[in-house]
């Protein structure tokens, strides 16, 4: 009897976790004072905006991403709108999005536009990069799929290719530099422009994943 | 369950500070004349001036040929799907062989092709290179060597013989093995290497050397433990480990690495408990005295094993000075590649 009981009890705690889970949380869909709804350039779907250059954020690792917020804020990572909202996040409002954004399923992109040669270049290096060059390939770190090892490597797969290029422009110039260890400057300063937008373009071709992976 | 007990007796045994290494080729029997003190030093064999390039992935011939080099790469870059049966851990050949086995420097598989068949102290016997690539199945994948005539071993065979073409045979190809790095200037350190480890490894491959699994896959392979491998593997040579560190870790940013770093990294990275040597027959001391020479912590403390790096310098130098014996790679027929 009691174990009937609480078997009840655990399934009630069960529906409860997961309609709050169902529900956003408020700095997703209502932001906070200076700090604007996340979805409101991420979406609720942490899917992003392609033409906008706003990155895909779903499914990355909760650490990645409150690493991410706490580097906004200390400054050691720059934007001119993310700096602003990091700033007004509470440590409250930084592990729920996280949480939010980590249970999502990764966006599929509208089909791409890129030159399909241009495609396959950037496809070889995410494979199997230019060790000539000491290049290792993205999927070295990222994993084999592209979607990232947690805590510390962030899916790629699927990231909007605007978003891509300004990430490695930005290790590449040295206007981003809150990598562990230097590992993606070492990799951005190494690639030429062209490569940069090849590698873009094919790693916005991939993603499309179902939920439940961190 | 052998292995299980083998594995929890060597770390019990020897409180997790053991590991090992295979006894360095002792001079050969050989029937040809040696070398005489006054004659000059044996030339080594000839090294081709030029860096070998294997043939581009895009010219792997369609045909049935062109099947089984890809079939070789997908068993040597996803060992743990396509030889599933022969793998006792999480390791795949890529791990240690980068850029699936072309990188100079990190064992490439074009230079390993030429140098076979050949005499290895390890096994004591010529070795073909399949029974080579055996050895690293039962070694560096601590599993089960694939049978020669096996669908498996062809294929791997006919991958390092595509990479190979061109290469000329018998040649110690440029970029072969692993790099030597000279002995630092201070004798290697648990406590340093712990702190390189830290600062350079643990985040691909975990605080604990467990390495990083996603998706029910190693992304990052363990670098100790029962996923990595065993104590009969080359890559368990604190020398051995140095080399593939300092030219190829971190991703990256290999070379960046000094040479204290990687032979302190290297130290710390073998003094941790691993799968047992297979060779092993109850015994670590006699396992350790028949296979293990003093590269290694296999049956050795840390302390024990730097003593004997300081002796084998200053051995070493008088050596050099004599010259009298040829270096075993130097004579044809003897594999200069790295026990494994």
């Amino acid at each position: 009897m009691r174990s009937l009981i609480s078997h009840i009890f655990a399934g009630v705690m069960v529906m409860a976790a997961s309609n709050a889970a169902a529900a956003p949380p408020s700095i997703i869909t209502q932001g906070k004072g200076a700090a604007l709804a996340c979805a409101s350039c991420h979406g609720v779907d942490g899917a992003g905006n392609a033409q906008a250059g706003f990155p895909a954020l779903a499914q990355l690792p909760p650490a990645y991403f409150a690493k991410q917020i706490a580097d906004f804020k200390a400054g050691t990572r720059t934007h001119p709108m993310m700096t602003p909202i990091a700033m007004a996040m509470s440590a409250e409002d930084t592990e729920s999005g996280a949480r939010h954004y980590a249970s999502q399923a990764r966006p599929k992109n509208e089909a791409s536009t890129a030159d399909p040669a241009v495609i396959a270049r950037g496809k070889n290096l995410a494979i199997n990069g230019a060790w000539d060059r000491n290049v290792p390939p993205c999927f070295k770190c990222h994993a084999v799929d592209g979607l990232g090892v947690p805590p510390a490597f962030p899916p790629i797969a699927g990231q909007h290719a605007a978003y891509t290029v300004s990430q490695l422009q930005a290790w590449k110039t040295g206007a981003r530099t809150n990598d562990p260890q230097k590992l993606m400057k070492t990799v951005a300063e190494k690639l030429t422009d062209d490569e940069i937008h090849a590698v873009a373009d094919y790693l916005a071709t991939l993603g499309t994943r179902e939920k439940g992976n961190e | 369950m052998n292995k299980a007990i083998g594995y929890l007796f060597c770390a019990l045994a020897l409180g997790g500070m053991v590991s090992g290494c295979d006894k360095p080729p002792s001079p050969p029997k050989t029937t040809e004349p040696a070398p005489v003190a006054t004659a000059p030093a044996p030339a080594p064999v000839a090294v081709a001036p030029t860096q070998f390039t294997p043939p581009a992935e895009s010219e792997i011939p369609n045909n049935e040929y062109g099947d089984a080099v890809l079939l070789g790469k997908n068993i040597f870059v996803n060992t743990q799907q396509y030889a599933k049966g022969f793998v006792g851990n999480g390791m795949n050949c890529a791990n240690c062989h980068l850029d699936n086995g072309r990188k100079a420097d990190s064992a490439p598989l074009w230079a390993a092709y030429v140098l076979y068949p050949a005499y290895r102290q390890k096994t004591g016997r010529i070795d073909t290179i399949q029974s080579r690539i055996q050895g690293c199945f039962l070694y560096s994948m601590n599993g089960k060597p694939p049978a020669l005539d096996s669908k498996e071993m062809t294929a791997l065979v006919t991958y390092h013989y595509w990479l190979a073409k061109g290469a000329p045979t018998g040649v110690k190809l440029p970029g072969q093995g692993y790099l030597k790095v000279p002995k630092p200037a201070q004798t290697p350190d648990m406590a340093r290497g712990k702190n390189v480890y830290e600062n350079n490894c643990a985040i691909c491959h975990g605080a604990n050397g467990e390495g990083i699994q996603a998706r029910g896959e190693y992304a990052f392979p363990p670098l100790w433990g029962k996923d990595s491998f065993n104590w009969g593997a080359g890559m368990h040579r604190v020398d051995t480990a140095a080399g593939f560190i300092k030219v190829n870790m971190p991703y990256g940013l290999g070379g960046t690495l000094s040479d204290q770093e990687a032979w302190d990294v290297a130290l710390f990275m073998n003094s941790h408990e691993r799968p047992q040597d297979p060779r092993f027959k109850g015994s670590v001391a006699q396992t350790r005295d028949t296979h293990h020479d003093e590269n290694c912590l296999y049956g050795r403390s840390p302390e024990e094993l730097a003593a004997s790096i300081e002796r084998k310098a200053e051995a070493g130098g008088e050596a050099a000075a004599g010259q009298t014996k040829p270096a075993p790679e130097q004579l044809e027929g003897y594999s200069p590649a790295i026990s494994h």
